[in-house]
């Protein structure tokens, strides 16, 4: 067998007291694809950080090649020939694509021959790996999936030999996901080796060779994929047996709750958002809507919500208006029976800095039981802060611990107790496990389908297309502001990504 | 990933990092002692002495501090609310009208206890409502609150001139002030609580406004912490987006909080008006309302920081003054200078020294800090 393409021995690295990497030894084999996978804080973005030189390993060695080596910046990884694609791009937004691949190797004061030169590999660059996109293009004009392109092409300009993507498709389609695979495929035959760090187990099952499986700062397993399967990973992952797919029984839709009538609205730019949407969600159901991130369902759920205003149309709850394109108030929504888990926990749903008991009356802080006339009856708050604890099993058990400090899914339990306990008639809930870990996903899914079970009406706004198909019972489908398609709980994924791609319902269907 | 520091404790947090700040300070304000050729050891002792060593000073100390425990109260109200008063100045400045309006109206009539109450609504809602025309126009129309309040600063200033010029100067006076106040309009001294320790006190202007800082500082503490107004000002100052989610409206919150905000610097124009002078003078604040900022920022916002900072500063006022009466090299400005070195390392640089100290705490004692335990026990 040839050198490894990179070798760790023996990593570690501790925040703090948090060990975010115990003794890791990994062994990536070189033109392949090496899927890493792991929860939310199992130390995948740890370890990649420091194979890229953000961070400094405690103790432990990088070896690339065969070579021992010291990665003590991003300049030492693109040296060494490491290339690394961000979750969040890093790219300027303003600058031509030539610009940004330039960035960084610029070359000397003036830039013209370093553009003509760039202007040059990146026609090699396309011919080779299929890798299109216009250099002069501005990259803010540029969809997602090819800005993502320029990425990888900054670190193929570079002379990357080993390509770190992490999470690469949690902003794209599942057109520009299939596109990205073919790209990754195309670098492996031409002897490039990938390293794909991703929480999902479907991707990593369809594109790689190996995969190891970390899980609280350790590397539990390696396999080749082709010898393992889905739910031996989820166990590996976790660390016990998970339900990737939730039982649930028919649905029994009752009188409609949530009505919304003709609603379109606009962002403070005067760019429409939502354009003409009309739907229902009655009781005992659940509405999933589908779509790519930023095809107006969060302004959708928000002004629902009552925290942004609509240009036009008419939302109803329970047959009485919502005065959405006034001065609708949350709290009073609330007090009609309208739960909203928002989509960002960290600025909108939660105040971080807040304790734990602070943050299980957010919204609610008005309700006579948490009050002594102006004073917050702290015991009463703190009583029912440690009832919620216990029974969504969030932990640590402390309701005076500072909110940041719980976990990703520890926080979005906080947020579902809190707006699930006050037994709300509809609950609209945006991305209920982004950034949540496999176990407590299972848990939520439970919890959401308990409500529906309950007759009460959920209106389900999810990225993730695999959560969408196996909660709701009915399916709308939103593309550039507009509900392109309604489909039941069956719908195929292919369907529904046509769908989302905003090819037209009547092909879609064909 | 979550943040490479761990939480401190406490009392480190409020205790030790202050501290190792404030050593840092005077060490490097030793060193400025040192460039103007006066031994700093000597000048600390003069500067401690002079806020201590009678009971006199400590009286001056604590007169100093009574202002700033007020103004400090201000900016960490307004703080809490993520809202920057730097209008102290301006609404101690022009609540000085609505003391003076009290005591002139009441002073012949009344006695001091009944004045007194009158003189602080006045005070408060003088100050409050030079506080709101900022609020307002934040809330309704966007304009930048620390702009704004700068501005009311120069508009206090000015028709405090005109008002004490024109129309509340006594006829036959030459002076720019009001007249002075008779014994209804005079706060009784507090010499006695010193003199009970045996400390002679002689004239100092520690007076009753001292105690109604304290209690101010306390109900700021179960304003803050305890009602269900002081939750909702936390979550718009910590997220306003967090707040519009709750149904906190926004112009309802900005506009309570400067006014209690506005109301608290206001109180301040108590303590030297009818505690001490006895009658409304030109620039009696003296910058007490900006001192108020590096006091909340060194309190942390919190009342038990403000306190103690009040009293440091009040140290730094008074024995201060003390320093420049004895060390011919030592200005008025050298004081200011060690006042900002202060300011600097208490306030401004902050967390100089903070991920040092938490780094070692995390080395020491794993379990004292709530990352780590979060982390260990997580699903």
């Amino acid at each position: 067998m040839a050198e490894a393409a990179i070798e760790l021995i023996g990593i570690n690295k501790s925040f703090g007291a948090v060990r975010a990497n115990r003794d890791i030894n990994l062994q990536i084999a070189p033109g392949t694809i090496h899927g890493i996978i792991g929860e939310n804080g199992a130390g995948k973005s740890t370890l990649m950080s420091i194979l890229y030189g953000f961070y400094q390993a405690d103790s432990g060695e990088i070896r690339v090649n065969g070579k021992p080596t010291a990665i003590r910046s991003s300049n030492d990884a693109i040296a060494v020939g490491i290339g690394m694609v961000h979750q969040h791009f890093m790219l300027v937004e303003n600058f031509t694509v030539l610009e940004n691949v330039i960035l960084g190797a610029e070359g000397e004061a003036l830039l013209k021959s370093s553009i003509s030169k760039a202007r040059s590999e990146l026609r090699r660059l396309e011919r080779e790996y299929g890798l299109e996109v216009d250099p002069d293009a501005v990259i803010e004009e540029l969809p997602v999936g090819l800005q993502q392109r320029v990425e990888i092409l900054k670190a193929l300009y570079r002379g990357a030999e080993i390509l770190i993507l992490d999470e690469p498709t949690g902003v794209l389609t599942p057109a520009e996901a299939d596109h990205l695979f073919r790209i990754l495929g195309q670098l492996k035959q031409q002897g490039k080796t990938v390293v794909l760090i991703t929480h999902k187990l479907r991707e990593i099952m369809a594109i790689t060779d190996t995969v190891s499986v970390m899980r609280q700062g350790t590397m539990v397993a390696t396999r080749k994929t082709a010898e393992t399967t889905v739910e031996e990973l989820a166990e590996l992952m976790v660390g016990r047996r998970v339900l990737l797919r939730v039982e649930k029984g028919e649905a029994k839709p009752g009188d409609v709750k949530l009505s919304v009538r003709n609603l379109s609205v606009k962002d403070s730019r005067g760019v429409v958002m939502v354009d003409d949407v009309s739907f229902d969600v009655r009781a005992g159901e659940i509405v999933g809507i589908a779509g790519v991130a930023g095809n107006g369902q969060s302004e959708l759920i928000e002004t629902i919500a009552g925290t942004r205003r609509a240009t036009s149309g008419t939302v109803t709850l329970d047959d009485r208006p919502i005065d959405v394109t006034g001065n609708a108030d949350p709290a009073e929504l609330r007090d009609r029976g309208l739960a909203h888990v928002p989509e960002d926990r960290h600025h909108v749903g939660l105040v971080l800095a807040f304790e734990e008991y602070e943050n299980s009356i957010l919204g609610y802080h008005d309700k006579p039981e948490y009050l002594k006339g102006p004073f917050l009856n702290i015991d009463a708050i703190r009583n029912d802060a440690r009832d919620k604890i216990e029974k969504y099993d969030i932990r640590p058990a402390d309701c005076r611990l500072k909110t940041a400090n719980f976990s990703g899914g520890n926080q979005q339990k906080i947020v579902l107790a809190r707006e699930i306990e006050q037994d709300p008639g509809v609950l609209i809930v945006g991305q209920p496990t982004r950034g949540v870990d496999v176990g407590a996903i299972e848990f939520i899914h439970k919890r959401l389908i308990a409500m529906r079970d309950q007759g009460k009406a959920v209106l389900l706004i999810s990225v993730e297309l695999d959560e969408i198909r196996s909660l709701s019972d009915r399916i709308l489908v939103m593309f550039a502001g507009r509900v392109v398609g309604e489909r039941d709980g069956e719908a195929s994924e292919g369907e529904l990504g046509l769908l989302m791609a905003g090819v037209e319902g009547k092909e879609a269907a064909e | 990933m979550s943040t490479p520091y761990a939480k401190l404790p406490r009392w480190a947090d409020y205790g030790l990092i202050p501290i190792i700040n404030l050593a840092v300070a005077f060490i490097v304000a030793g060193f400025v002692v040192m460039l103007v050729g006066e031994n700093p050891l000597r000048a600390a002792e003069i500067l401690i002495q002079g806020a201590f060593g009678k009971g006199q000073n400590i009286a001056y100390t604590l007169y100093y501090a009574t202002n700033f425990i007020f103004t400090g109260l201000a900016v960490a109200v307004a703080f809490h609310c993520g809202l920057f008063n730097i209008g102290g100045e301006g609404q101690a400045y022009i609540a000085g009208l609505g003391v003076a309006l009290a005591c002139l109206a009441f002073d012949s009539v009344l006695p001091w206890w009944a004045t007194f109450p009158l003189a602080v609504i006045a005070a408060a809602a003088v100050g409050a409502f030079w506080a709101l025309i900022p609020a307002y126009l934040l809330a309704k129309r966007g304009s930048h609150i620390v702009i704004t309040t700068i501005m009311f600063n120069f508009i206090a200033a000015s028709a405090m001139v005109y008002l004490l010029v024109d129309v509340l100067k006594p006829a036959n006076s030459m002076a720019p002030q009001t007249r002075d106040f008779l014994p209804g309009g005079q706060l009784p001294k507090l010499g006695w609580m010193l003199e009970a320790f045996g400390m002679s006190v002689r004239s100092a202007p520690l007076n009753v406004s001292f105690l109604l800082a304290l209690v101010m500082a306390f109900l700021v503490w179960v304003l803050i912490w305890r009602t269900r107004l002081g939750y909702e000002m936390r979550t718009y100052g910590f997220s306003p987006k967090a707040a519009r989610y709750a149904g906190i409206s926004e112009t309802r919150i900005i506009i309570i909080t400067m006014m209690i905000s506005g109301a608290l610097a206001g109180m301040m124009a108590l303590n030297p008006i009818m505690g001490d002078q006895h009658r409304v003078q030109l620039d009696f604040v003296t910058g007490a309302g900006f001192v108020g900022i590096a006091v909340a920022l060194m309190g942390r916002s919190h009342p038990a920081g403000i306190v103690p900072a009040a009293i440091l500063f009040g140290v730094l006022y008074q024995g201060g003054a003390e320093l420049a009466f004895e060390m011919p090299n030592i200005s008025r400005d050298m004081i200011v200078i060690i006042q900002g070195l202060v300011i600097l390392f208490a306030g401004a640089l902050e967390h100089m020294f903070r991920p040092t100290i938490q780094t070692l705490f995390a080395s020491i004692s794993p379990r004292s800090v709530g990352v780590g335990v979060a982390k260990g026990e997580g699903v």
